[in-house]
């Protein structure tokens, strides 16, 4: 485990088929409140693995892509990410966000036993945290978003 | 680059381009650097008559001219200088600068731009290949070296707890750095590794950190400083949680960014976070035996003094 890439340990399959996923101020919140408490850091991972994947779905819809169901290194969460920098290297700023977060799940549950279990959970949410809010940023300053309402024509109708 | 016991005479003395944000609000990396490199024997000549490297704004406009204004820096460096290696400490410089190279050695278009402009500005054009463009963390790897500065440095920073913070453009793009991950020894685009081989080297203890890579939220600083601040707030709790007594940093911009985000986030959200957030140059001073105020730690945001005490640091 000293490596800090995914091992072959498969993650949850998740989204069989993609629905429209929750908002990113609700995914947001969501990562604080277990965070927070992170009590069980076997199903705090989950989670948190399972927001990051809608984080970036959020991102590809945005930009009018269908986000895949395929896994990269047994990562969904990695195959959205590569997916979403295609044609958009700056959106590389997060893969090693993302990289983190499969190691952080991978530590988990890989030692469930292990001291250090709870910090590796609440590091990981900081993590997914990260994802989210650079996102979210990324989102609104490629004007996907709906962020601001009264700027939306100027930038909808372009130059 | 891979000599971890140094002595890469041809690192000892450079091109120093300081870019604009050292002599503005990382004023205090720019006295470290020259500090640490008097101290180090290491030769330092400011780039002549510089310029801007075309940050973002340039860039965001008109990248051909973001090229030619990197471009001319290189140019004076060989011109003026009569250097063919340029340190340049800022992470937006640095890219700026590497980029410019490859473009110019990758994209006739770009060649074509720059010669023009630089025909019309009266000033030898610069060709790829003249000079080698290197960050700070390079220049002290490879003239003085981890074994070096173990020799210098005795451990004097034994009992700190550091989380190395590179910010997101120190490595991206990777195909910009064709130096980089060339194996042992050559730093890492994953999981850059230079600034803790150097604190390590000085006796530090690098904690853990996951975030050493991540966006600090500098592009959303204007537009949404909330979302900054969260961005900040959030590497600064890592830091914490890592067991970090301090952050160091080796970007002006993401150093700015951390050390105001840290004071806004508690007047905004009221979240008080104590890790430090000081230049690596600064601990590596510090780990030489240099005073705090000649590497201009007073000039920080983030006060340290209380660590520099308890850690035993001056």
């Amino acid at each position: 485990m000293s490596a800090r890439h995914p091992s072959p340990l498969p993650a949850p399959a998740k989204h069989q088929s993609v629905a429209a996923p929750r908002s990113l101020a609700e995914i947001e919140a969501r990562i604080d409140e277990i965070g927070a408490y992170g009590e069980n850091p076997e199903a705090t991972v989950r989670e948190l693995l399972s927001l990051g994947e809608d984080v970036l779905e959020h991102w590809l819809l945005a930009r009018g892509k269908v986000p895949s169901l395929e896994t990269k290194e047994d990562f969904r969460l990695l195959a959205l990410h590569r997916q979403g920098a295609k044609g958009d290297p700056s959106f590389n700023a997060c893969r090693e966000t993302c990289r983190e977060l499969a190691y952080h799940y991978n530590l988990v549950i890989l030692e469930p036993e292990h001291p250090d279990r709870k910090k590796r959970a609440r590091l990981a949410a900081m993590i997914a945290r990260h994802l989210c809010l650079f996102v979210s940023g990324k989102i609104q300053i490629a004007g996907l978003g709906e962020f601001c309402c009264a700027s939306k024509p100027l930038r909808a109708g372009g130059e | 680059m891979s000599d971890t016991t140094n002595n890469n005479d041809k690192y000892r003395s450079v091109a120093y381009y300081p870019g604009c944000a050292l002599e503005g609000t990382g004023n205090g990396y720019d006295v470290s650097t020259r500090a640490v490199a008097r101290e180090l024997g290491l030769g330092l000549e400011d780039v002549k008559n510089w310029n801007c490297c075309g940050a973002m704004e340039v860039k965001n406009i008109d990248p051909g001219l973001q090229t030619y204004l990197s471009s001319r820096v290189l140019s004076n460096a060989v011109n003026l200088n009569r250097q063919d290696v340029v340190m340049a400490p800022c992470n937006g410089c640095y890219h700026n600068l590497k980029k410019a190279e490859y473009d110019l050695a990758h994209d006739p278009k770009s060649k074509e731009v720059v010669g023009k402009l630089s025909q019309k500005a009266g000033h030898k054009t610069y060709e790829a290949g003249q000079a080698v463009t290197i960050h700070a963390l390079d220049w002290i790897k490879e003239a003085i070296g981890e074994e070096g500065l173990r020799q210098r440095t005795k451990g004097k920073l034994a009992g700190l707890k550091v989380a190395n913070y590179y910010g997101c453009m120190y490595v991206r793009p990777r195909h910009i750095f064709p130096e980089k991950d060339r194996g042992p020894g050559s730093e890492s685009t994953s999981q850059p590794h230079f600034m803790d081989d150097l604190l390590a080297a000085a006796g530090a203890e690098n904690v853990s950190f996951p975030l050493k890579t991540a966006c600090c939220g500098g592009a959303h600083t204007l537009s949404d400083s909330d979302m900054s601040t969260k961005l900040v707030l959030n590497i600064l709790h890592a830091a914490e949680a890592s067991g970090a007594d301090v952050i160091a940093t080796e970007c002006p911009t993401c150093h700015t960014g951390l050390e105001m985000h840290q004071v806004r986030a508690e007047k905004r959200f009221a979240k008080k976070t104590s890790v430090k957030i000081l230049y690596f140059t600064q601990l590596l001073g510090l780990a030489l035996g240099i005073g705090p105020r000649k590497l201009g730690i007073h000039t920080n945001i983030s006060d340290a003094r209380d660590l520099i005490i308890d850690k035993r640091l001056s």
